[in-house]
């Protein structure tokens, strides 16, 4: 009963799916002589690829991290390809010379990227593999002064904005990942939203790595003047492989005086067959900084995919008055690990943070919730709020919590509460005795467990993310 | 037996022989005798520990107990043989005695994703949330709610009372062939006990039947009940009309204990 229990899980990737495409992958193997390479193809002028160097350098020295309550073998950072693209180049200023291939995949995903989706009010910058291949709704943003496009456009096109900003929240010798992603990153999402400007619709972008034996490295940098909204959000899957495959990207949030940046992120990497074999590692370093007075970043995660996951948006609340928010939903099954949580920096007077976790197990699942709130000494008045919520699913499962709490101010307020649960067999019970399914149960008694982070969702992710739960806990009780 | 109810004209809907249950490897049903017919309402009363929530939970399936012999029909199918959701499917439905609590999930929700369960087992076309909320207005008034109960999350922060409540209300929604109803009058104010058994007594019809389990004759002075058992030590030890509940109200079950030891 339980293989075909199993069997059940491992259909249920749906997305599992490899593109025939041509693509250019340049071969394994990481030096300086790659990162030339990359940069020059992406036409990028002296000063990023200097950047990307000094990152590298730094990089060589630095030991790659093991303190996260996750395990796996070893990364041979030789094997991985740093460069992979889809041959035929599309133009990004047309849809019709993207290759129908991509679109198809892209189709295949329900990624809104053609603009019958316009209905849907969502602007889409697709990355595949390497590459951003296309970004709807770009006239439309630049109407508003919107600047919404591939990063390494951005690079050639506001080299000012992106030298200003890249790496002044995390710097490229920030972490072993984050400086391998300085050194190497090929693609990722730039958005700039002016001064009192509301971002017309919500910005999304979908990564797909397609190649095998590549790395994904992707780079977001989202700045919002004085004034300004933007909500962002991210999707992520990859094809079903045998082998780990290495995703390390890196986030940039930077929110000037009363701006408000809202950041969405549905994780849906292959996360690996029920022996944990193959699955995408998710080493991944997202930090915003409120460097206005009374600016606000919020970050929301739904996390269900990739076989470990380690990863702690974070807010530098610099600003007087800004406001910080992390809302997190985690997943794990089968032999998933994830460590994942947040870090709250409260710089400035009357900084606020909030958050809120919601960590389910269920097979032989590991998941750990680790946060850091840190109260500097010039913090007047600082409060946090902190809830960490784990649920069982099944005796073969763990729940961890690990959270840090440094306050060098005594005006601070800090409430913590933290809670552990099982699905009890009365609940199901209690559900199947009205009718419904063992797996319309166990759905329904978590999608209620992580309400709190799914309202916080715009609202047809919140749908996808509620389909997507279930499904990666579908088979988790008999 | 005596006192039997005056007429066994309807279709057999329950019959339970010979049913013996355990649980925890402790047999708590020791033969358990019981025959439902539509159109009938059934009152199992009894001392505490005798095992009237253990038969009422082995009816529904709760995977807890584990049935060591004998056998339940229902509607002349093997009853103990379906899954507990084949079971509320087919329309058995029990209202339980500490209905639990989901967090996150609305009354309204919860409640229509049932009626879809059923309705989609039965081929018709599922509900959406608006048709739904206009089918339910109706059903509100009847246990003297308003629409506030139902965008609060399943019993959560439920009195006792509001909890047995909403098991009526689910009750009266899912309009079950066969109801049991677990003690649903206990811990209920005399108002509340009432408004229950009204409840109950308008949905009974020629073709369903309501199995009450309880340990109070009050509930009786509002329904009228063909049948009262009385469950003792795992089987029913004596079945009548109402005027046995009566009795039991008088004179306790030590009587009972005493008639059934020297039978």
């Amino acid at each position: 009963m339980s293989s075909g229990i199993e069997a059940q899980v491992l259909q249920q990737y749906k997305y599992g799916f490899v593109t025939d495409i041509e693509a250019e992958v340049v071969p394994p193997g990481l030096n300086e002589d790659v990162i030339r390479l990359i940069s020059e193809k992406k036409g990028e002028p002296a000063w990023m690829l200097d950047w990307r160097l000094r990152a590298y350098r730094n990089w060589l020295k630095m030991p790659e991290p093991h303190w996260a309550n996750v395990r796996y073998g070893p990364v041979d950072y030789q094997a991985i390809s740093y460069y992979a693209a889809p041959k035929r180049r599309p133009q990004l200023d047309s849809l019709d010379q993207v290759d129908p291939k991509l679109l198809e995949t892209f189709e295949k995903l329900g990624i809104p990227i053609e603009e019958r989706k316009r209905l849907a009010g969502v602007a889409v910058d697709a990355v595949f593999d390497s590459v951003s291949v296309a970004t709807t709704f770009r006239e439309e943003l630049k109407k508003h002064g919107v600047i919404f496009c591939a990063i390494s456009e951005a690079i050639r096109e506001y080299p000012a904005l992106v030298q200003e900003y890249l790496g002044s929240v995390v710097p490229y010798n920030d972490n072993f990942f984050a400086a391998l992603n300085s050194a190497v990153f090929t693609d990722g999402s730039f958005v700039y939203v002016p001064k009192g400007v509301r971002c017309p619709l919500e910005l999304s972008t979908y990564f797909r790595i397609n190649a095998e034996s590549t790395g994904q490295f992707e780079r977001t940098l989202i700045i919002a003047e004085e004034g300004s909204y933007v909500s962002y959000l991210e999707g992520c899957s990859a094809p079903v492989r045998d082998e780990n495959q290495l995703h390390a990207a890196v986030v940039e949030l930077v929110a000037l005086d009363h701006a408000t940046i809202k950041y969405s992120t549905i994780q849906n990497w292959y996360p690996g067959d029920e022996e944990g074999r193959g699955g995408i590692y998710n080493f991944v370093t997202k930090r915003g900084a409120c460097r206005g007075r009374a600016s606000k970043i919020s970050w929301t995660q739904v996390e269900t995919g990739s076989a470990i996951t380690w990863k702690y948006p974070g807010c530098i609340l610099q600003g007087d008055d800004s406001i910080g928010e992390f809302y997190s939903v985690a997943v794990t099954n089968n032999r998933q690990q994830a460590d994942t949580g947040t870090k709250m920096i409260h710089m400035g007077k009357n900084t606020r943070s909030t958050i809120v976790s919601k960590g389910i197990s269920a097979g032989r699942g590991q998941n750990t919730y680790r946060g850091l709130v840190k109260i500097l000494k010039g913090a007047e008045s600082a409060r946090n709020y902190s809830q960490c919520d784990s649920m069982l699913i099944g005796d073969k499962c763990g729940a961890h919590t690990f959270p840090y709490i440094d306050v060098r101010n005594s005006t601070a307020i800090m409430e913590h509460e933290a809670s552990t649960s099982k699905i009890g067999e009365d609940q199901i019970f209690y559900a199947k005795q009205r009718g419904l399914s063992a797996e319309d149960a166990v759905s329904m008694i978590v999608n209620g467990f992580c309400k709190e982070v799914f309202k916080e969702l715009p609202m047809e992710f919140a749908v996808e993310a509620q389909r997507l739960l279930g499904i990666s806990l579908e088979g988790s009780v008999g | 037996m005596t006192g039997r109810g005056k007429r066994e004209t309807g279709k057999v809907l329950l019959e339970v022989t010979d049913l013996h249950a355990a649980v925890e490897g402790k047999e708590i049903l020791k033969g358990v005798d019981l025959t439902v017919r539509a159109g009938e309402v059934h009152a199992i009363m009894g001392p505490n520990g005798s095992g009237k929530s253990t038969l009422a939970q082995v009816l529904a399936g709760h995977p807890a107990y584990a049935v060591t012999a004998g056998r339940a029909l229902y509607e002349g199918k093997d009853l103990l043989s379906m899954a507990p959701e084949e079971r509320a499917r087919e329309g058995v439905f029990l209202a339980f005695q500490y209905p639990v609590a989901i967090r996150g999930i609305t009354n309204a929700y919860f409640l229509r994703a049932a009626v879809n369960a059923m309705r989609k087992h039965k081929g018709v076309e599922e509900l959406g949330p608006v048709e739904f909320m206009d089918a339910l207005e109706e059903k509100l008034k009847v246990i003297g709610w308003d629409s506030s109960y139902l965008s609060r999350p399943v019993n959560e922060g439920f009195s006792g009372g509001e909890k047995k409540r909403n098991e009526i209300l689910q009750l009266a929604v899912l309009d079950p062939k066969l109801a049991i109803l677990d003690e649903t009058d206990s811990g209920l104010d005399i108002d509340a006990v009432k408004t229950v058994a009204q409840t109950v007594d308008k949905l009974r019809r020629p073709d369903n039947a309501t199995v009450l389990v309880t340990h109070y004759y009050r509930i009786l002075t509002h329904i009228q009940p063909d049948v009262v058992h009385v469950l003792a030590g795992g089987r029913i030890v004596k079945s009548g009309g109402k005027e046995l509940a009566l009795e039991l109200e008088e004179k306790g079950y030590d009587w009972l204990r005493d008639e059934v030891a020297v039978a």
